[in-house]
C-alpha cells in the first residue's frame, strides 16, 4: 500500500475498529495460568499491547515514537507508557519532556492512590496519549518498583479503555524484575527488539530474548521480531536477518540511517510530523504496517549462547576465528611474542 | 515421667538415634539429608556436639530463627537506653519488635531514655521509589527537636534499605557533623542478610567498632579516673534485671563496673569500655566479635562467665578474680561465702521437689548451655538442647563444659522435630520461647519461656537463682498438670511403645 493511502483520512472508517466490548481488557480473561498463546483467539482489532526493548542508546524511543506516530496516522488510538526514569519516551510526541510523571505527582500528592488518571495523561501528536512512569534520579531509590507502581496504577484506573494500542518503552537493560513488568502476564503481547549490526546490540537482543523466553512460559508474551536501526556496520542487514533466524523470529524492518531523524529530533518531533513526505517517514509507515499485520504472529524465541553468537559473526566474516592463544593478551604482550 | 531415669546411657543413645531417624522419615529425601546434619546425640569426650550449625534454614520447615535486623535492633542496639534507634524502612519491623525483650532500665522514658519507645521511618511506596535518605535526615532533625536529651541515634536498616541502595552512611555523617559530632550510627542489618539473627549481632558489633570506638578522640581528656579494678560487662541484656543482679556480685568482690552492654547501657558506657582492664562476657554469641576487637586493638583480655546457679557462679567469680590481685581473689571467696547460706536454703527448699526432673531446652545465644548448671544445682537433668542460631564454637563449649553423654542435640530445630522429640522423650519441663510455649502446654508438658524468663526474673546471680528455682518449681509442680491426663485412660507412664 502506498504511504499516501495510509495517511488518507478516507481510509479511517475502515481501519477504525468495532465495539469496545469486543476488545480485550487487561485482566478480563481471568488469572489462571494458560500455557500457549492466549491471545490468538482475540481478533486483530482487540487492544494490542506491544513493547520496545533494546540496548541503551540504540534508538528505541525514536523508533517507537515514529512507528507509533505512523500507526496513529493509520487511525489507531494509541497510548504510550514510558517506563524509563529519564521520562523521555514521549518527548517527540509531546514536543516536550513530560514533567508530570506518575511517580513525581504521586510523591507530591502523598501516594499513587491520590492521583487521577487525567493528571498524568498528556495528549500529543495525532491524539496520541502519553504517560511517563518517571522515577528517581540516577543513583537513588528503586526505579524498578516505580515501573511496577505506575503500570498497576494505569491498569486500575482504566487507562487502557478506548485504545487500540498500548506501547511500553522500557529502558535499555532488563536489570531487575521491575523492568520486566511490561513483559509479564496480561501486559505486552509482543516485544519488538530494536538492534543494529553491532556486536553488543545483538548481544543485548539475545539477552532480552532470554527474558521473553522466561515469561513466555508463564504468560502470553511473544517476540514480535527485530527492528534493525541501521548503524552502517559491515553486512548489517545480513547479520540482522541471521540473528532473527537464530532466534526463530523475523526481521520486521530494516530502518535505514537518515540524518532527517536527527533534524526532527532536535525539534522534538517525529519524522512523521516534521517531514511527512520524506522517504524516512515512509519507512516508519512501512514498519508500522508490518507491526500492525504482525498481530498474533509472535513467537517464543530461541536464544543462543555467547559462543553461538560469536560463531555467527565468524560465519559472516565479521569476526576472524579467535586464536585462543591471543585471548587476554594486550597488544604489547603480543608484540613481544 | 521421664524415660531417661530408667534407662542406661546406651539405651538412651539408641532411643535418641532412633528418634532422629524417625523424624527424618517425613521429610523429602534432600531435606532429610540436610536436616540429618543438624541432629545428633552427644558422645562424651567429643570436642563438639556433632551437629552442623549456622546454615540456612530449609524453606518449608517452621524455624524459630529471627533475622539480622532482629539481631541488631532487638538484641545489641535496642537496649542502649539513651540513644534513639530508628527502625528504618516500612513500619512492621519496628512495630512487631517493639519492647519485646524486657530490657529493664533506669531513666525517664521519652526524656532521657527511649528503650520502650518505637521510632520508625514508616516507608511508603514513594520512599522505595525515590529513596528514603531525605526522610531519614528529616527524622533525625525531628528527633533533635522532640528529644533533645538523646545522646545518639542509630539507624537500624530493614530489608528495603539494602535493596534500593540508600546511602544511610552519608546521611549519618552529614547529620553528625551538623549536630556538632553527635554519635549517629548507621547499621546495615537488613533482614535478608545471613541465615539468622546471628549476622545481625556481628554487623551491630562492627558498627560499635566503626561508629563509636573509632569516633572517640584518643587524645581527649578522660571522662573518668580509671582504676586497676575496672571491668565491663559485655553481652548482658538485663532481661528482667539480670545485669543488675550480676553487677552487684562483681562490685561486692571489689571490682568497679564501668560499663554494661547493652542492657540498661548508655552510649557513654560504650565509649568508656576500651578503658576497662577486663571485659567479662556473658553472651558469647552476640558479643564475642567486639570483645575480640578490644583485645586486639586495646589489649583488653576478655573472660566468659556464667551466672546461672551457684556452682557456675562460684566457678565464674573465681575465674574473673584470677585476672586480678589477691584482694579481688579474696573478694570472690567472700562473695561466694556470703551467699552460701542463701543458696543452701534455696536448694534445701526446691531440690526435693525437682530432683530427677528432666528438661529439654531450645533457646538462643548462650542459654542452651549456660542454664544447664542451674538445673543441675536443683538436681534436674537436661536431656536435650539446641541453639536457634549458634555456631560451631557454641557447640564446642556445650560439649566440653556442659552436656552429658547421650544428650539429644538439635540445631535450628524445626517445629515438627521439636514436637516429636518432646512427645517421645516426655521431659518434665520444656524451656524455649513464646512460639513454643502453648504447643507444649497443650501437650500437657510444663513450660518456661527461657528468652523472657516468662515475664519473671532476674535469673542471673545469686538473687536470680532463688527466683529461677521458684519459677521452675511453679511450672513443674503446678496442680494443673494432674488434670491434664485423660482420666479414663490408663494412668501408666508413657513409654516408647505407647507413644503414637
Amino acid at each position: 500500500m502506498h504511504a499516501d493511502a495510509l495517511t488518507s483520512d478516507v481510509l479511517l472508517p475502515e481501519i477504525r475498529e468495532p465495539a469496545s466490548e469486543m476488545r480485550y481488557r487487561p485482566g478480563a480473561i481471568g488469572t489462571g495460568k494458560v500455557i500457549g498463546n492466549r491471545f490468538k483467539e482475540i481478533p486483530m482489532s482487540a487492544l494490542r499491547q506491544i513493547a520496545f526493548y533494546g540496548k541503551g542508546g540504540i534508538g528505541k524511543s525514536t523508533t517507537s515514537q515514529n512507528t507509533l506516530a505512523a500507526l496513529a496516522e493509520m487511525g489507531h488510538r494509541i497510548l504510550i507508557v514510558g517506563c524509563d526514569p529519564k521520562a523521555d519516551s514521549t518527548r517527540l510526541i509531546l514536543h516536550a519532556k513530560a514533567q508530570d510523571t506518575i511517580l513525581s505527582l504521586a510523591a507530591a500528592a502523598g501516594s499513587v492512590e491520590d492521583l487521577e488518571l487525567e493528571e498524568v495523561m498528556k495528549v500529543g501528536y495525532r491524539d496520541i496519549r502519553c504517560v511517563e512512569s518517571g522515577g528517581p534520579e540516577p543513583g537513588v531509590g528503586c526505579a524498578g518498583r516505580g515501573v511496577i507502581t505506575s503500570i498497576n496504577f494505569l491498569e486500575e484506573n482504566g487507562a487502557y479503555e478506548d485504545i487500540d494500542y498500548v506501547s511500553y518503552d522500557v529502558l535499555g537493560d532488563v536489570v531487575c524484575g521491575g523492568f520486566a513488568m511490561p513483559i509479564r502476564e496480561n501486559k505486552a503481547q509482543e516485544i519488538y527488539i530494536v538492534m543494529s549490526g553491532e556486536m553488543m546490540a545483538m548481544y543485548a537482543a539475545n539477552n532480552i530474548s532470554k527474558g521473553i523466553l522466561k515469561y513466555a512460559m508463564s504468560g502470553g508474551v511473544r517476540l514480535g521480531g527485530l527492528v534493525c536501526n541501521e548503524r552502517q556496520t559491515d553486512k548489517e542487514l545480513e547479520l540482522a536477518e541471521a540473528l532473527a533466524k537464530k532466534l526463530g523470529t523475523q526481521l520486521i524492518y530494516f530502518v535505514p540511517r537518515d540524518n532527517i531523524v536527527q533534524h526532527a529530533e532536535l525539534r522534538r518531533m517525529t519524522v512523521l510530523e516534521y517531514a511527512p513526505d520524506s522517504a524516512q517517514a515512509d519507512h516508519y509507515r512501512k514498519l508500522a504496517h508490518r507491526v500492525h499485520n504482525n498481530a498474533g504472529k509472535g513467537i517464543i524465541p530461541t536464544p543462543i549462547t555467547m559462543d553461538e553468537l560469536e560463531d555467527m559473526l565468524m560465519e559472516h566474516g565479521i569476526m576472524k576465528k579467535v586464536d585462543e592463544a591471543i585471548v587476554g593478551k594486550s597488544a604489547a604482550e603480543l608484540a613481544i611474542a | 515421667m521421664s524415660v531417661s531415669e530408667t534407662e542406661s546411657v546406651a539405651e538412651i543413645k539408641a532411643r535418641n538415634k532412633e528418634l532422629i531417624n524417625e523424624v527424618l522419615q517425613v521429610y523429602p529425601e534432600k531435606t532429610a539429608k540436610r536436616r540429618a546434619k543438624h541432629l545428633n546425640v552427644h558422645e562424651a569426650g567429643k570436642s563438639d556436639c556433632g551437629v552442623k550449625s549456622n546454615l540456612k534454614s530449609i524453606p518449608g520447615v517452621m524455624t524459630i530463627r529471627g533475622c539480622a535486623y532482629a539481631g541488631s535492633k532487638g538484641v545489641v542496639w535496642g537496649p542502649i537506653k539513651d540513644m534513639i534507634h530508628i527502625s528504618h524502612g516500612p513500619v512492621g519491623c519496628g512495630q512487631y519488635s517493639w519492647a519485646a525483650r524486657r530490657n529493664y532500665y533506669i531513666g525517664t522514658t521519652g526524656i532521657d531514655t527511649f528503650v520502650t519507645m518505637q521510632f520508625t521511618s514508616d516507608f511508603q511506596e514513594k520512599d522505595i521509589v525515590f529513596g528514603g535518605d531525605k526522610k531519614l535526615a528529616k527524622i533525625m532533625d525531628e528527633i533533635q527537636v522532640l528529644f533533645p536529651l538523646n545522646n545518639g541515634i542509630s539507624v537500624q536498616s530493614e530489608c528495603p534499605i539494602g535493596l534500593i541502595g540508600d546511602d544511610i552512611e552519608a546521611v549519618s555523617k552529614a547529620k553528625s557533623k551538623e549536630y556538632g559530632g553527635k554519635t549517629i550510627v548507621p547499621v546495615r542489618c537488613e533482614g535478608f542478610r545471613g541465615v539468622s539473627q546471628s549476622l545481625g549481632h556481628h554487623v551491630a558489633n562492627d558498627a560499635i567498632r566503626d561508629w563509636v570506638f573509632d569516633k572517640v578522640d584518643p587524645n581527649a581528656v578522660a571522662k573518668f579516673q580509671d582504676t586497676p579494678y575496672d571491668v565491663a560487662i559485655i553481652g548482658d541484656y538485663n532481661i528482667g534485671g539480670d545485669a543488675w543482679s550480676s553487677r552487684i556480685l562483681l562490685e561486692e568482690m571489689g571490682l568497679r563496673v564501668i560499663a554494661q552492654w547493652s542492657g540498661d547501657g548508655t552510649l557513654a558506657e560504650l565509649e568508656a569500655t576500651p578503658k576497662a582492664k577486663l571485659n567479662v562476657l556473658h553472651c558469647y554469641r552476640s558479643m564475642n566479635y567486639i570483645s575480640r576487637h578490644m583485645e586486639e586493638k586495646y589489649g583488653i583480655p576478655w573472660c566468659e562467665y556464667n551466672f546461672f546457679g551457684p556452682s557456675k557462679i562460684a566457678e565464674s567469680l573465681r575465674r574473673i578474680a584470677s585476672y586480678f590481685d589477691d584482694k579481688i581473689k579474696e573478694g570472690a571467696e567472700r562473695v561466694i561465702a556470703k551467699y552460701q547460706a542463701l543458696m543452701d536454703a534455696v536448694i534445701a527448699k526446691y531440690r526435693p521437689r525437682l530432683e530427677g526432673k528432666t528438661v529439654m531446652l531450645f533457646v538462643g545465644g548462650l542459654r542452651p548451655r549456660h542454664v544447664i548448671g542451674a538445673y543441675e544445682d536443683l538436681g534436674m537433668e537436661v536431656v536435650g538442647t539446641g541453639y536457634e542460631f549458634g555456631h560451631n564454637d557454641d557447640y564446642q563449649r556445650t560439649a566440653q563444659h556442659y552436656v552429658k553423654d547421650g544428650t539429644l542435640i538439635y540445631d535450628d530445630v524445626t517445629g515438627y522435630e521439636f514436637e516429636k522429640f518432646v512427645e517421645r522423650i516426655q521431659p518434665d519441663l520444656v524451656g524455649s520461647g513464646i512460639k513454643e510455649k502453648y504447643v507444649f502446654q497443650k501437650m500437657g508438658v510444663p513450660f518456661r519461656q527461657m528468652h523472657s524468663w516468662d515475664y519473671s526474673g532476674p535469673y542471673h546471680g545469686y538473687d536470680g537463682f532463688a527466683i529461677f528455682a521458684r519459677d521452675m518449681d511453679m511450672a513443674i509442680n503446678a496442680p494443673v498438670w494432674k488434670m491434664a491426663h485423660t482420666p479414663w485412660k490408663t494412668a501408666s507412664k508413657p513409654t516408647l511403645l505407647a507413644a503414637e
